[in-house]
């Protein structure tokens, strides 16, 4: 499968790999077949597909009618027959009209058909805020495709991760909801396009630290990282956990992290209640409970309609979220 | 794309070519199918009919969980199975359980679902027969897709995508037609207007001059055909499913028929629509107007029905043998095809399962 990924290190945008990512993949398998709304000549809004069409021809990345639920159910069709259609909802909001066809046939089939029936799909969905974008353009949709049996949910937080984990997604056998954080598409880092990562289900420490661990996934990560740093300078060392995938979960990964410091903060951009963020809490404090020494908190926005662009900074959970948060962690009784 | 006004406009009639009396309609616009193809016909129909008479009996013996008739639809049953070949698709709804039958597939798989057992119970590769659709329209994309698909590899096969009349309000039956003609898929849709969304009246759906005008908004050729007479349907349908695989696209067919039970066993259809009614239409029986109609031309005698009939009985003998055990899967299944390998998180509770049923076990 990676006989036609680039090796070597070079500076890539997440955006660039995740194009690199489709390239790729397509080129390796002509069953794989991209399409959406303004994802050919365009490129993509958010230039994901750019060179696709021009490269593979118009039968294997296309534009379509501007109907989200037409998309994906015809990608159901297209994986039933043969093919590894990977689409994209070019928003997170723009997703829901095909919710049916997600959580109905996409999550289902499967199961459904008693393993006769397998739909090798791939559904991108750029999400999440930090654009300063404008209604219906920023949720943090992850819940609904999480809470779903049947679906792989994955999100990348970085360039290279961004590469591995598309086309791992495209090469899986089941269908993956594959979330985007739209805010990171332009953060430029060096990467190895060859080098060998974890696959999908397989969480990662993104920094090493002894005091408390702090859970993030797609676009807090960063949020993560900064923070720590930040502690670091306070003189606390805070350990940065990577999800990559919410869907499956890596308890295993997770939960070793929080039995190594006894803390726990979980960051992440959605509202809180019934959460991703809250099924985490759930699943530590269970798992982890005599290793706690204090209630796992959560930094995570409030239980608002994402608001608009000047005022999303009150929603986004920040590093000062996220400290305070760890602030909490009832550090008076070590 | 676009396509004359006229070469999307449905006949201003429903096309029929045997009259609810079993005669030859005299300015009929079709050619009659040949002599063999309304025999074979005849035998589905009398199977199609047993088969709802039987699963409708096995509902109210507490045998099935539930059944939804379609006794009076079975010509739209038989024709659909009829004039689709092997490299063709099926995409039928809940209530098309007799024309999954006709398609090949064995009474035990095809009733699994009826039977409460799983939702879904034979394998749709093998037969070229999607699972029975239960949310409304949703289907009829997954038909454009499995076309799509086998047209960009050059393939002949064409889908036959079914609904009924309440299906044609919901939005995926308006972007399945559309993204069909938009890629020119080989995808026929049959809507069965069977006149009624469970309780709700056609009228209540729509005010269009019939549903197979819907098309034409989407530059979709419709056509209306009397779906009591299998004749018909089979003229309609052939015609149809020849335009799609020859590279035509798209095609709407509108069967007017009626559902001549209840919505399900569980259904008390005497709370919105009159026996009168009912009776109007117990006179277009599908059945009764092509058995006369072969008696007439002498294809048909009683020997020949007896073998018909006997053949019919076979199968509902069958559907009570097969049907009488228990075939629910063993519970550990449930965690079995959730995903290709399940998550860790699924071991773990097929383990929790596997305990709860031990301790059951044990306490009986």
């Amino acid at each position: 499968m990676t006989s036609t990924a680039t090796t070597g290190h070079e500076k890539l945008t997440m955006a660039q790999a995740l194009n690199r990512a489709l390239r790729e993949s397509m080129a390796a398998d002509d069953s794989v077949v991209v399409f959406g709304e303004d994802v050919g000549a365009l490129g993509g809004v958010f230039r994901i597909t750019d060179g696709l069409t021009a490269e593979f021809g118009d039968t294997r990345c296309f534009d379509t009618p501007l109907a989200e639920s037409g998309i994906v159910g015809m990608a159901v069709g297209m994986a039933m027959n043969g093919m590894r259609p990977v689409v994209e909802m070019q928003f997170d909001a723009f997703a829901y009209p095909a919710f049916e066809q997600i959580t109905s046939h996409v999550a289902k089939m499967r199961n459904r058909t008693r393993g006769k029936v397998s739909l090798p799909m791939v559904i991108r969905i750029p999400y999440a805020g930090g654009i300063g974008g404008v209604e219906h353009h920023c949720d943090s949709s992850e819940a609904y495709y999480a809470h779903t049996p049947g679906l792989h949910v994955v999100t990348p937080a970085n360039a290279a991760d961004a590469h591995r984990l598309l086309r791992a997604a495209i090469a899986s056998p089941d269908p993956v909801v594959f979330m985007e954080p739209k805010k990171l598409y332009w953060t430029k880092e060096e990467v190895d396009l060859g080098a060998e990562l974890p696959g999908i289900g397989r969480a990662m420490i993104r920094r090493e630290g002894t005091d408390a661990t702090l859970i993030a996934y797609g676009p807090s990560v960063p949020v993560a990282l900064e923070a720590a740093e930040v502690a670091a300078q306070e003189g606390r060392s805070l350990q940065v956990v990577d999800l990559r995938s919410i869907v499956p979960f890596d308890d295993e990964t997770v939960c070793a992290a929080v039995r190594s410091t006894g803390r726990a903060v979980v960051v992440a951009e959605a509202p809180g209640f019934a959460s991703v963020a809250s099924e985490i809490v759930a699943r530590v404090t269970e798992r982890c409970f005599h290793s706690l020494a204090a209630p796992v908190r959560r930094a995570v926005g409030f239980d608002i309609p994402f608001p608009a662009p000047k005022l999303e900074h009150v929603q986004l959970p920040g590093v000062d979220r996220v400290l305070d948060a760890v602030d909490d962690l009832q550090w008076d009784l070590s | 794309m676009t396509r004359d006004l006229d070469l999307l406009l449905p006949s201003p009639h429903p096309v029929e070519l045997i009259d609810p009396t079993g005669q030859t309609v005299a300015e009929a616009t079709r050619e009659l199918p040949d002599d063999a193809a309304l025999l074979r016909a005849f035998a589905g129909l009398t199977t199609a009919r047993r088969i709802n008479d039987q699963a409708s009996a096995l509902a109210r013996q507490g045998r099935l969980a539930v059944y939804p008739s379609s006794h009076g639809q079975e010509a739209c049953q038989v024709a659909a199975a009829q004039v689709l070949t092997d490299d063709d698709w099926l995409f039928p709804t809940y209530r098309d359980t007799a024309a999954v039958v006709m398609r090949g597939v064995d009474v035990a798989e095809a009733f699994l679902p009826l039977q409460g057992a799983w939702h879904s119970g034979y394998d749709p590769h093998e037969h070229k027969t999607a699972p029975q659709a239960t949310p409304l329209a949703t289907q009829l994309l997954h038909a454009v897709g499995v076309a799509h698909a086998a047209r960009l590899r050059g393939e002949p096969t064409v889908a036959l995508a079914l609904c009924g009349d309440g299906a044609t309000s919901e939005g995926d039956f308006h972007e399945a037609l559309n993204f069909a003609a938009v890629f020119r898929a080989p995808v026929v849709f049959l809507v069965q207007n069977n006149q009624y969304a469970i309780s709700v009246p056609l009228a209540r759906q729509s005010v269009a001059p019939s549903l197979a005008h819907k098309g034409i908004g989407y530059g979709v050729p419709g056509e209306r055909v009397d779906g009591n007479d299998v004749a018909a349907l089979l003229a309609v349908l052939g015609t149809a499913m020849a335009r799609a695989r020859a590279g035509e696209g798209p095609q709407l067919v509108e069967a007017h028929t009626y559902r001549m039970q209840p919505h399900t066993n569980a259904d008390d259809s005497r709370r919105y629509r009159k026996d009168d009614e009912v009776a109007g239409w117990a006179e277009r029986d599908p059945l009764a107007r092509l058995e006369t109609w072969l008696r007439q031309h002498d294809l048909l005698d009683d020997a020949r029905l007896a073998a018909v009939t006997a053949d019919a009985d076979q199968l509902a003998a069958r559907m009570r043998t097969e049907l009488a055990g228990d075939a629910t899967p063993e519970p550990a299944e449930l965690f079995a095809h959730v995903y290709a390998t399940p998550t860790p998180q699924l071991v773990e509770q097929a383990a929790v399962v596997a305990d709860e049923l031990s301790r059951e076990d044990a306490h009986r």
